[in-house]
C-alpha cells in the first residue's frame, strides 16, 4: 500500500487524507494548523524541520476556568495592569520548528508582546497585554496550533523554585582565586631568595591572603555545613576529612605567612576547592524536561466545572469541591474526586492510575474513582468524597511521602571515608609521636603536613565523575536517573519487583478474532459499521480492519455502553457487548466485542494485553542474580500464562491495593532486602516511594510518570538487567580509582612524614592526583558505556525524542 | 614606585573585570538554558522577531 505521510505531523495518512494546497494531511486538525500558520506568514515552520507539527486537540470549554481571575492569579510570574508574564509547560515542544513558531506567537496574536522558549525545560515564557487578550485566548491559540500547555494543580500550589545559581558563583570565585594565587605564588616557587623577592614578598602574600578568604569562607561553605551536619549525627562522611584538610591548610598557611616562616599552601588550597566544586557541578546532571517529584497534583486540573442549583456552569477551584456537588466532566477531562455517575453511561480510562489503557464502561449510579479520564462526551457526577479523602489521593497521606530522604543507603564514598579519616588521624598521631621524640620542633610541621596530604581530593572526586558520566551515558540511551545516588543504590539491589499492567505489558492491545471465520465482504461490512462510531473500541477495531473496503451503512444506531448496529450488505449487523447481542457472558475479565449477522452470532473480537517483547528472556537474565516478583492490582486471570513463561522462582501477588504494594515492599525491606520497584501508574506511587530504588517505565517520558528515582523509556525495558549490571561495574570502577588515589596519598605521606612537604610539592601533587583520577574514571566509564551499546541490538528506530536528546548533549 | 606595582594592579583589575563579567553572565541567566540560544541563532533573521526585550522580570 502506498503510504502518504502528513505534511504537518508526519503521521501516516492511511486512507482518508485531506488535501489542501496540493499537500496531504492526515486529519482536518493538521490542515487547520497549516492554514493558520500560512495565512499569518509563518509557513517557514515547515522549512526548518520536516513535518514538525502535532495533531491539535479539539476541546470546547476545557480552558473556561482561565477566565476566573482569582483562580489563575497564582499561575503568573508577574502581574501588572498592562503586562502579564506566565511560564507554560508544553510537552509538545520537540524540535527547532517548535521554538521558531512559539517565539513568533506575536504574529498570531498581536497582544503577545514576546515569547521565549526554554528548550530543555519545554517551557515557553509569555509576556502579553491583558487589556487586549486573555490568558484563555492565548492558551486556546496554543492548543489550536498543536501546542497545548499543561496547567495542573501543581502550578498553583507549589511555589516555583528560583533558579539556583550559587554553585556557579562559587565556582567562579574558586576559579578566580586558583588562577591568581598560582600566578602570584610562582616567584616564590622558583626563587626562594633574593633582594628582588624580599621587596615584593609581603605584597604578594597579602594579595594571596585576601583572595583566599572568600574562597574558603564562601566557595567552600557547603562543605563546612555538610561536615557539621554529619558530625552532629555522628557520621563521618566524606566532607569531614575534606573540611579537616581545608582548615589545616588554611590555618597552617596563615600562620606561616604571618610569622614569615614560609609561603603557605594557598595555591593548593584554592586548586583543591576549585576541583571539588567542578566535581559537584559534574554530578548535577539534570533532565529539565522530566520531573521526578510528581504526585497527583501534577495531573489534576486547577478547576472543575460545577453545575449549580440553578443549572448553570461555573468554574470552582478543585479544593472547594464539596460532598454532594454536581460536576460536569467534559470529553478527555480527568475525574478529580470520587463520586457517583449521574449520566447514563461513561467510558473511563484509568491508565493514569493503573496503566490499564482499555476503557471501562460505567453505568448510571456506578462509583467513579478519582484519576480516571472520561473518553466519550460529557458526563455529570455527584461528589462523594472531597479531593483529600478520595481513594487515590489518600495514598499521599502515608508518611513515606513526607519523609524527604526516607531511604538511606550509605554511599560508598561515605563508608570508605570513615575508615579513611580514622587511619589518617592515626598516622598523624604516630608521626607526631615519632617526631616528638626525635625533634620536637618538627611535630607541628609533620602533623599538619600529614593532614594536608591526606586531604581526600581524589577520593572525593572519583565518585561524582564516575557516576555523573555513567548517568549521562544512560541518558543517551533513554534511561533517565534522578541523581548519582540512584545509580549507586542500584548496585546494591537484590530484589526486583514489577507491576503488571503497563509495566510488563505494553499499552498496545492485541486484537484477535475468535469464532466462525468471516469473509472479506463481511469484514468490510463490519468495518463500515465501526466507522460510524466514536467509541474507543470501535476506533481500534476500525484501525485493525484497515485493509478492507468501505460500504454504505443504513439505519445506524448506537446504544451507549451496549453496542452499535447498522444495515450493510443487506444484513443487520450488531456489534457490542455480550448482553447486547445475546451471547453468554464469559467469566474472564477480557474485553470482547461480539459480532452478530442477522440472527447468527459469528464470534467476538478479543482484546488482550500484549506483553513486552522478550519478557521471558529478560526475566531469565534477572532471575540468575535477583529475587523477582510481580505485584499487581489486577485479578489473577493471567497467572497461569505468566507462570508458564516466567522463571519458576518468580513470586506473584495479585489484587494488591496501592497500600498493599507499599506494605509488601516495607516487609521485604524489614527482612533486609534491597528492593527495586518498577512500576508505571499512580497506584504504584507508594511502592515507588518506599522502595530503595523506584523506577518508572513510560511509553512517553514527557507526559506522565509518578514520583520516582528514574524514568526508563519503554523501548529500553529489556535493558533493566544491563542497567543493574552497569551500576555494579561503575561502582567497581570507583573502587579501583580509590586504590589509585590512596596510592597518591601514600606518596604524599612519604614527603609529609619525613618533613619534606614543600608548598611546590603539594601544588604539583594535588592537581596531578585529582586530574589523573578524573581522567581514569571518565575513560573507564566511557568504555563501559561502549560495551553496553554493543550488547544491545541496535534495532530501535530513532524517534524525534532521540534526536532531541542528542541536541541537548552535544 | 616600581613598575611591578602598576603591573600587579593592572593584572588584578583585568582579572576582576573578567570575574565580574562571569558573574553578570550567570546572573542574566545565560547558563540556565544552554541549548535554546544555540538553535535560535540559526533562524533566518528576516522572519525572526528579536526577543531581546524580554529581560528577566521577577516578581520581587
Amino acid at each position: 500500500m502506498h503510504k502518504t505521510s502528513c505534511y504537518h505531523c508526519g503521521n501516516d495518512c492511511k486512507r482518508d487524507a485531506v488535501y489542501f494546497d496540493e499537500l496531504a494531511f492526515c486529519c482536518a486538525g493538521c490542515k487547520t494548523v497549516y492554514e493558520i500558520l500560512c495565512s499569518n506568514d509563518l509557513a517557514s515552520y515547515y522549512d526548518i524541520e520536516q513535518s514538525p507539527g502535532s495533531i491539535p486537540t479539539v476541546q470546547n470549554g476545557k480552558f473556561n476556568y482561565l477566565d476566573n481571575e482569582v483562580l489563575i492569579e497564582k499561575l503568573y510570574d508577574f502581574i501588572d495592569d498592562e503586562i502579564r508574564i506566565i511560564t507554560l509547560y508544553i510537552p509538545g515542544i520537540h524540535c527547532s520548528s517548535c521554538i521558531w513558531v512559539l517565539e513568533n506567537l506575536s504574529k498570531l496574536n498581536t497582544a503577545v508582546i514576546s515569547s521565549q522558549v526554554n528548550f530543555p525545560k519545554k517551557e515557553v515564557r509569555l509576556v502579553f497585554n491583558p487589556t487586549q487578550t486573555s490568558l484563555k485566548q492565548v492558551v486556546e491559540l496554543l492548543s489550536a496550533i498543536g501546542y497545548e500547555p499543561i496547567i495542573s494543580l501543581e502550578n498553583t500550589t507549589t511555589k516555583k523554585p528560583r533558579v539556583d545559581r550559587t554553585l556557579l558563583y562559587k565556582l567562579g570565585v574558586a576559579g578566580f582565586a586558583f588562577g591568581n594565587i598560582m600566578l602570584l605564588s610562582f616567584p616564590e616557587y622558583f626563587q626562594s631568595d633574593g633582594i628582588w623577592l624580599d621587596t615584593y614578598r609581603p605584597l604578594f602574600r597579602l594579595i594571596i591572603f585576601l583572595t583566599i578568604l572568600p574562597t574558603v569562607f564562601y566557595a567552600a561553605s557547603d562543605y563546612f555545613v555538610s561536615a557539621y551536619k554529619g558530625l552532629k549525627h555522628r557520621i563521618l562522611n566524606i566532607d569531614v576529612p575534606i573540611v579537616l584538610g581545608i582548615l589545616v591548610l588554611f590555618l597552617r598557611s596563615t600562620f606561616e605567612i604571618f610569622f614569615d616562616i614560609g609561603q603557605g599552601y594557598f595555591d593548593s588550597l584554592a586548586g583543591f576547592i576549585f576541583f571539588l566544586l567542578l566535581g559537584k557541578i559534574f554530578q548535577q546532571q539534570t533532565y529539565h524536561f522530566l520531573s521526578f517529584e510528581r504526585d497527583y497534583k501534577s495531573y489534576f486540573p486547577i478547576a472543575v466545572t460545577k453545575i449549580t442549583a440553578e443549572k448553570k456552569e461555573s468554574s470552582v477551584s478543585i479544593y472547594d469541591v464539596k460532598k454532594g456537588d454536581v460536576l460536569l466532566i467534559r470529553n478527555n477531562e480527568l475525574i478529580p474526586v470520587d463520586g457517583q455517575l449521574l449520566s447514563d453511561h461513561a467510558q473511563i480510562d484509568y491508565s493514569f492510575v493503573t496503566g490499564e489503557s482499555a476503557p471501562v464502561t460505567k453505568n448510571c449510579n456506578d462509583q467513579l474513582f478519582a484519576g480516571g479520564k472520561q473518553l466519550q462526551g460529557s458526563i455529570e457526577m455527584e461528589v462523594s468524597h472531597t479531593i483529600s479523602q478520595s481513594y487515590l489521593t489518600q495514598l499521599w497521606t502515608n508518611p513515606i511521602f513526607s519523609k524527604k530522604n526516607g531511604r538511606n543507603i550509605k554511599s560508598l564514598t561515605d563508608s570508605i571515608s570513615k575508615q579513611f579519616t580514622l587511619i589518617i588521624l592515626g598516622i598523624a598521631f604516630f608521626a607526631g609521636l615519632y617526631w616528638y621524640i626525635t625533634d620536637i620542633h618538627m611535630v607541628a610541621n609533620v602533623v599538619t603536613a600529614v593532614l594536608i596530604v591526606a586531604c581526600p581530593c581524589a577520593l572525593a572526586l572519583s565518585a561524582p565523575f564516575a557516576l555523573g558520566n555513567m548517568l549521562r551515558i544512560l541518558g543517551r540511551h533513554k534511561i533517565y536517573l534522578k541523581n548519582t545516588a540512584t545509580l549507586e543504590n542500584l548496585s546494591k539491589i537484590d530484589t526486583v519487583i514489577f507491576d503488571k499492567t503497563g509495566t510488563i505489558t505494553t499499552n498496545k492491545t492485541n486484537i484477535t478474532y475468535d469464532g466462525i471465520q468471516l469473509s472479506s465482504i463481511e469484514k468490510s461490512a463490519i468495518k463500515s459499521v465501526f466507522r460510524e462510531s466514536n467509541h474507543p473500541l470501535s476506533r481500534m477495531l476500525y484501525e485493525h480492519l484497515y485493509e478492507y473496503d468501505l460500504m454504505e451503512v443504513k439505519d445506524y444506531k448506537e446504544i451507549t455502553g451496549q453496542g452499535i448496529s447498522g444495515l450493510a450488505n443487506n444484513q443487520v449487523i450488531q456489534l457490542g457487548a455480550a448482553t447486547f447481542v445475546g451471547a453468554t457472558k464469559s467469566k474472564t475479565s477480557q474485553t470482547k466485542v461480539f459480532v452478530k449477522f442477522d440472527h447468527e452470532i459469528k464470534g467476538a473480537f478479543v482484546f488482550e494485553h500484549a506483553y513486552r517483547p522478550n519478557l521471558a528472556e529478560n526475566f531469565n537474565r534477572l532471575a540468575s542474580h535477583f529475587d523477582i516478583s510481580i505485584l499487581s492490582g489486577d485479578n489473577d486471570g493471567q497467572l497461569q500464562f505468566l507462570q508458564k513463561i516466567l522463571p519458576a522462582k518468580t513470586g506473584f501477588f495479585f489484587n494488591q491495593t496501592p497500600e498493599n504494594k507499599l506494605n509488601h515492599i516495607k516487609q521485604l525491606q524489614d527482612a533486609g532486602q534491597k528492593v527495586l520497584m518498577i512500576g508505571d501508574g499512580l497506584n504504584d506511587a507508594g511502592a515507588l516511594a518506599q522502595s530503595d530504588v523506584g523506577l518508572v517505565i513510560s511509553e512517553n517520558v514527557n507526559v506522565f510518570s509518578p514520583a520516582s528515582d528514574g524514568i526508563i523509556d519503554a523501548s529500553q525495558f529489556n535493558a533493566i538487567a544491563t542497567l543493574l549490571e552497569l551500576s555494579k561495574r561503575t561502582v567497581s570502577i570507583i573502587k579501583y580509582s580509590f586504590t589509585l588515589s590512596i596510592l597518591y596519598n601514600l606518596i604524599g605521606m612519604l614527603f609529609a612524614i619525613t618533613g619534606n612537604l614543600s608548598p611546590i610539592v603539594a601544588a604539583i601533587l594535588m592537581p596531578l592526583s585529582s586530574i589523573s583520577i578524573v581522567i581514569f574514571v571518565t575513560i573507564a566509564t566511557n568504555i563501559l558505556g561502549k560495551k553496553y551499546r554493543k550488547t544491545k541490538p541496535d534495532k530501535y528506530h530513532s524517534s524525534p525524542f532521540l534526536s532531541e536528546l542528542d541536541l541537548s548533549h552535544n | 614606585m616600581s613598575v611591578i606595582y602598576v603591573l600587579i594592579t593592572v593584572s588584578l583589575v583585568i582579572a576582576v573585570i573578567f570575574f565580574m563579567a562571569f558573574i553578570s553572565a550567570v546572573r542574566s541567566g545565560q547558563y540556565d538554558d544552554p541549548v535554546t540560544p544555540s538553535i535560535r541563532m540559526l533562524f533566518d533573521n528576516k522572519s525572526k522577531k528579536i526577543n531581546e526585550n524580554s529581560k528577566p522580570l521577577d516578581k520581587s
